[in-house]
């Protein structure tokens, strides 16, 4: 049993120097056997696990992770959420992410930090200004508070942006979706697996996949470096790496992966209290709790597993930032680092069965997939113990890139693709 | 990023290029006849590799002519660069 977190626990825990807290979640050794088994220990897949076991009472599953738990793109994201997206089904997906955010932290008895800062998107052309509006038009025709900003509104929201008619690319206007903002991403990851760990579910550290056993069109387990694992479903959450395990039993998926990068300068007292992106520069900052900007630059145009990315990708993004913000000239940026993210041709992600029985695919999250974490494990849980999706992620499936039926969201797509 | 040595104009940085995706994929001769399925594997479906993995790549902001390149993608290093119309090189 789980002690739960409150103002009492804490002060308890003051006059024990904060020696005694107990363990967040156990370090098992793997059972011989699993009902279901997670490949990847991020929001996303540990999102899954508790789903699972909360929703669905499959207690008996495992999340295996090749390295720590939140250490791959759920640490190294620039923390944005928001539900903004054009078309009804990203809507319908990237919307419930949200409303189950808002209540994440007294679901999970975790402070995952969530801020409802608001997010607003630039236009810098008079067609971004079309785009958006439309763009805002379509959420609100969905019920996703969206309003468009002209120019001295925009100056007004986030008073330090150049809104001189004389730069490169003028602000025309911009949108803001209030309900949208921030989340402390590692807190995501750990109170995933702490709810998760509570109700059974064991969570498998340093145990990388190195193969799936099939038996005729169905699984049958996984080879990992702690040993063979029994189970009859696979979910696969792997991001950047979901390729690797596909190759595993030579499934082919429309997935390309790219180092997409991210910075944080020096910590300043606060000076931007909202997340602003701009997708025609290449731009997007915001201000973390300690007082660092963080920044999202783009990804290589090349396909890479490397997680560093190229100079000249931070150095555009910057040149797009100082020209936004004069203010930041003299900011030094202190780290600098890259994740490996897996692309769709249509930049919406990938929640589906395979042809394969008891394998499924939860990926091509591309550059945006923390924003929906609760929500993409919430429904690739209802899709892994139904063995079918529900209706929200019916149209993310593998076979809309034979159908054609695709969900073009490069538009509402943070960073170009 | 990284230096590619363009069989046309040598040794060059990585941001006068850009990247074709895998290489290899050979288009329909008969589009007309091609299933569903057919057309996605050929538009949409990639091996996309982590290791050693044949590469388009376009030389954009120089001579702007295609070649092909033996990459590995788990450290960005390059094995070999071969013209268009080639058989990539042997291991």
């Amino acid at each position: 049993m789980k002690n739960k977190y409150s103002i009492f626990s804490l002060i308890k825990n003051a006059f024990s120097y904060h020696e005694n807290w107990q363990r967040a979640w156990r370090d098992p050794e793997p059972k011989k056997e699993y009902d279901a088994i997670i490949i990847g220990g991020g929001g996303h897949g540990l999102a899954t696990a508790f789903y699972l076991a909360k929703k669905h009472n499959m207690t008996n599953i495992a999340v295996v992770e090749k390295g720590w738990i939140g250490g791959g793109n759920t640490g190294r994201n620039t923390t944005i959420i928001r539900s903004n997206y054009l078309w009804d089904a990203s809507a319908g997906l990237y919307d419930h992410a949200l409303k189950i955010w808002e209540g994440l932290s007294q679901e999970l008895n975790y402070n995952v930090m969530f801020s409802q800062r608001g997010v607003m998107n630039l236009a810098h052309n008079l067609q971004d200004v079309r785009d958006l509006k439309r763009r805002t038009h379509a959420n609100r025709l969905n019920g996703i508070d969206a309003v468009w900003l002209n120019t001295e509104e925009v100056k007004k929201f986030c008073p330090i942006i150049n809104t001189s008619p004389d730069i490169r690319y003028p602000v025309l206007g911009g949108t803001l979706q209030r309900r949208a903002g921030t989340a402390r991403h590692d807190a995501v990851a750990w109170g995933y697996a702490r709810g998760a760990d509570a109700m059974g579910v064991d969570i498998i550290q340093n145990c990388e996949v190195k193969g799936i056993k099939r038996n005729g069109d169905s699984v049958e387990g996984i080879e990992t470096t702690k040993g063979f694992i029994k189970t009859k479903k696979i979910g696969v959450v792997a991001a950047g790496h979901s390729s690797v395990i596909a190759n595993m039993v030579d499934l082919k998926l429309p997935l390309e992966s790219k180092p997409l990068q991210a910075l944080v300068s020096e910590p300043v007292k606060p000076i931007i209290d909202t997340v602003v992106m701009s997708n025609a520069v290449h731009a997007y900052v915001s201000q973390s709790d300690k007082g660092e900007l963080v920044i999202g630059a783009g990804t290589d145009a090349y396909v890479s597993y490397t997680q560093r990315g190229s100079h000249d990708v931070v150095e555009g993004t910057l040149k797009a930032i100082l020209e936004l913000y004069p203010i930041f000239s003299r900011m030094k940026m202190l780290r600098q680092w890259g994740g490996i993210v897996d692309i769709c041709p249509d930049a919406s992600p990938i929640i589906s069965k395979t042809h394969i029985k008891g394998l499924y695919f939860n990926c091509g999250w591309g550059t945006g997939g923390f924003k929906a974490t609760p929500g993409s494990g919430d429904l690739f849980a209802h899709t892994i113990a139904n063995d079918e999706p529900h209706k929200l992620n019916a149209d993310f499936n593998i076979n809309r890139f034979v159908s054609g039926d695709l969900v073009d969201e490069h538009g509402a797509a943070a960073v170009a693709h | 990023m990284f230096l590619i040595n363009c069989p046309y104009c040598g040794e060059r940085d990585q941001s006068e290029f850009s990247a074709g995706g895998e290489a290899h994929i050979v288009r329909p001769k008969q589009p007309t006849e091609l299933s569903d399925d057919q057309w996605a594997e050929f538009l949409f479906m990639r091996k996309n590799i982590k290791g050693v993995q044949l590469e388009r790549w376009n030389h954009a902001h120089g001579c702007r002519k295609w070649f092909n390149m033996v990459r590995d993608t788990s450290n960005d290093k390059i094995h070999a660069v071969y013209k268009m119309g080639e058989k990539p090189p042997l291991k």
